[in-house]
């Protein structure tokens, strides 16, 4: 009996599934099915279709938040920042004009989009998601194909639900055997990146599995999938299952009932096929991921907290001249140990780990001391609904207690663009996603990333710390 | 909005590889609701360290329309502001090694053609510039190829890309809507657009 069931794998499935066309140059005219906004990478996009006289195509399927620009210690309006008011103003006027519902601080669910879509149930398997944010492979932990796209793009998506999409190549990563005791999703993206460099995604979908996968929480797969586009993937995944579908359930947006049952049969059914093929495989060793913390000025350049930093002249000539630039950039020295390394600032939050699980894990560690003299920490939850959760649970008095500053929801610290900064040459503890030069908001700070747990070690140390030494 | 299918002009070389959209644009000029003014802040933080011995700051390179640059230029953040801030500074084409998609794709939304080279060719190219920045640097498009005293050699550019330029195709928003009411035929049969029936 000849049955036409080619195997297939999840980016496949779910692309045919939102094709409306090919077009000319061989790319997918690809449907959206969430298209998300905020507040900076918008506000040109709407004053582009006022200009092209065009309506929004599928206003509800558009969903609006503030998270990049707003403070973190008052959000009282007007905002001090007359820039940042006028963003706010521009965003709230379009999502009225347009008929989109936008999550602002007053509807208690605002946060940073990458974190509000998953816990709203917004963001679900088989789902296009597009968002003017690079950090949008994140929704791919559900086993969406979400990637960020520029201004221009959400233009296109506000005009015509669609975008011109070249169909990306899968490799699948899997990472195998299991993670020891403070070691975290965090290190296993930054274990990943520093195998394949930040520019070995170039052209793929990264798909995520092995067991340290299928043994991760939704909230763990979202930091994986979050760095996705730090390795060069514009967009990563994990196929969905049990877990997918139990944290999908009840949640505001999620369907109800007997629709449930038949969107977890769909969700089910996207799955990769245990024959599919792929353009490339690659596996790890989960059992050999250290806590891991970056020392350069990329996220690539990172090693495992016992590590020594890499000498120059055993890098490959093409890389030495990079080397060379991260050094003179960071003031560290090759050969070196990381641990010890003295910090400043201390920050918890993000798109990265902003979530509940991370912030759980953070004062875990902080319960253990006090923040070392002379460093400023702050712990910003990703969302209002991730504060609430916490401060039923009294992190937020863990926290303080131990003289961490409880923040109010945002981007905070990750990205300079509201007044959470360092200052002049201040080296930062991050849990967020970039090690760029200049990324935290002065010139000439410096970044560390690792995890959240690993921040609170090194705020209580004033140094970075083994968080095994700790736990 | 026209087809685009050379630009030519003096260029500028820009070395490094993994430069990101930060140093492109740092964060703090994108608190804004237009695009306008933001080809002086181009590279603003870089070109401050350097203290005016950055390529931006360079008399040489005086008003070029082609930058040359590394590997992975362009990664990290999606923001368009990156692309538009280089073209407000006068660039009308990249030259590099390679290009972050996301920035890859900005460009494209801009009608701003992006190709690559072999390397040994455009470490010649950044040699020849550096040493002759006088001298035209011709990005053909329809030929695929980059020409400068270094020689003619042969650029990579997607297809796809390469016919949007060529073929006045590369505002996005326009080619979509001809799609007409394909649009709503293909949402109709999304499960999560129905209620996951059938």
């Amino acid at each position: 009996m000849a049955i036409d069931m080619t195997s297939t794998n999840l980016l496949n499935k779910v692309w045919d599934a939102h094709s409306v066309r090919e077009l000319p140059g061989g790319q997918t005219q690809l449907f959206i099915g969430l298209h998300l906004i905020h507040e900076v990478t918008s506000p040109q996009a709407f004053a582009a279709l006022r200009e092209m006289n065009l309506p929004v195509r599928f206003p509800k399927r558009t969903v609006a938040t503030i998270d990049h620009i707003i403070p973190t210690l008052s959000q009282q309006r007007p905002l001090a920042d007359s820039l940042a008011e006028e963003m706010m103003v521009a965003i709230e006027d379009s999502c009225k004009e347009h008929g989109i519902r936008l999550f602002d601080t007053a509807s208690g669910q605002q946060g940073v989009v990458h974190v509000i879509g998953p816990e709203l149930g917004l963001t679900q398997p088989g789902m296009t998601i597009a968002c003017g944010d690079s950090h949008t492979s994140t929704h791919g932990a559900f086993g969406a194909i979400a990637f960020g796209i520029g201004t221009s793009q959400v233009r296109d998506v506000l005009a015509t639900q669609c975008l011109t999409m070249a169909r990306p190549k899968v490799r699948r990563i899997e990472v195998n055997g299991k993670l020891s005791a403070g070691v975290f999703a965090k290190d296993v993206i930054l274990a990943i990146i520093r195998k394949l460099g930040v520019n070995g995604g170039v052209g793929y979908a990264y798909e995520y599995a092995g067991t340290v996968l299928d043994a991760m929480s939704i909230e763990e797969r979202l930091t994986v999938c979050n760095m996705s586009i730090e390795g060069g993937a514009r967009c990563g995944y994990v196929n969905p299952d049990d877990t997918t579908i139990e944290y999908l359930r009840e949640r505001e947006f999620s369907p109800e009932g007997e629709s449930f049952d038949r969107a977890a049969r769909w969700w089910k059914s996207l799955a990769s096929d245990p024959d599919a093929p792929y353009d490339d495989r690659v596996e790890l060793d989960g059992n050999k991921i250290a806590p891991s913390v970056t020392w350069g000025i990329n996220p690539g350049q990172n090693i495992s907290v016992d590590e020594r930093l890499p000498r120059i002249d055993e890098a490959a000539p093409k890389d030495r001249p990079s080397l060379e630039e991260a050094y003179a950039y960071m003031s560290l020295k090759p050969g070196e140990p990381i641990s010890g390394t003295p910090i400043h600032v201390a920050f918890i939050g993000s798109c990265t780990n902003g979530r509940i699980s991370d912030l759980r894990e953070a004062a875990r560690v902080a319960q253990s001391g006090h923040v070392a003299p002379g460093v400023k920490a702050l712990v910003v939850p990703g969302s209002q609904a991730v504060a609430r959760q916490a401060e039923a649970e009294g992190l937020h008095e863990v926290f303080r207690a131990a003289g961490f500053e409880w923040r109010l929801a945002g981007c905070s610290m990750c990205l300079a663009m509201n007044p959470d900064k360092l200052v002049d040459r201040e080296v930062c503890a991050s849990s967020s996603n970039r090690n760029f030069k200049g990324r935290q908001g002065s010139p000439v700070g410096r970044t560390l990333l690792m995890s959240p747990a690993m921040v609170a070690a090194a705020a209580i140390r004033g140094k970075v710390t083994d968080v095994r030494e700790v736990l | 909005m026209s087809a685009v299918d050379q630009v030519s002009g003096r260029a500028c070389v820009l070395r490094g590889d993994d430069i990101d959209t930060d140093r492109i644009i740092p964060a703090r000029f994108l608190r804004c609701v237009t695009f306008d003014g933001l080809g002086e802040h181009a590279f603003e933080d870089d070109r401050i360290q350097a203290k005016g011995d950055h390529p931006l700051d360079d008399d040489r390179f005086d008003g070029a329309s082609v930058l040359v640059v590394g590997a992975n230029f362009g990664c990290g953040s999606s923001r368009e502001h990156a692309p538009q801030a280089l073209m407000r500074a006068g660039f009308q084409a990249f030259v590099g090694l390679s290009f972050a998609e996301i920035f890859a794709g900005n460009c494209t939304a801009l009608g701003l053609p992006y190709v690559t080279l072999a390397a040994n060719d455009l470490a010649a190219l950044m040699d020849s510039v550096t040493l002759d920045p006088d001298q035209q640097v011709e990005v053909d498009i329809e030929a695929r190829t980059v020409t400068s005293r270094a020689g003619t050699v042969a650029a990579t550019i997607p297809d796809g890309v390469r016919k949007q330029l060529l073929e006045n195709r590369w505002n996005g928003t326009e080619v979509l809507l001809e799609a007409g009411d394909a649009i709503e035929a293909t949402a109709s049969k999304i499960p999560y657009l129905s209620d996951f029936a059938g």
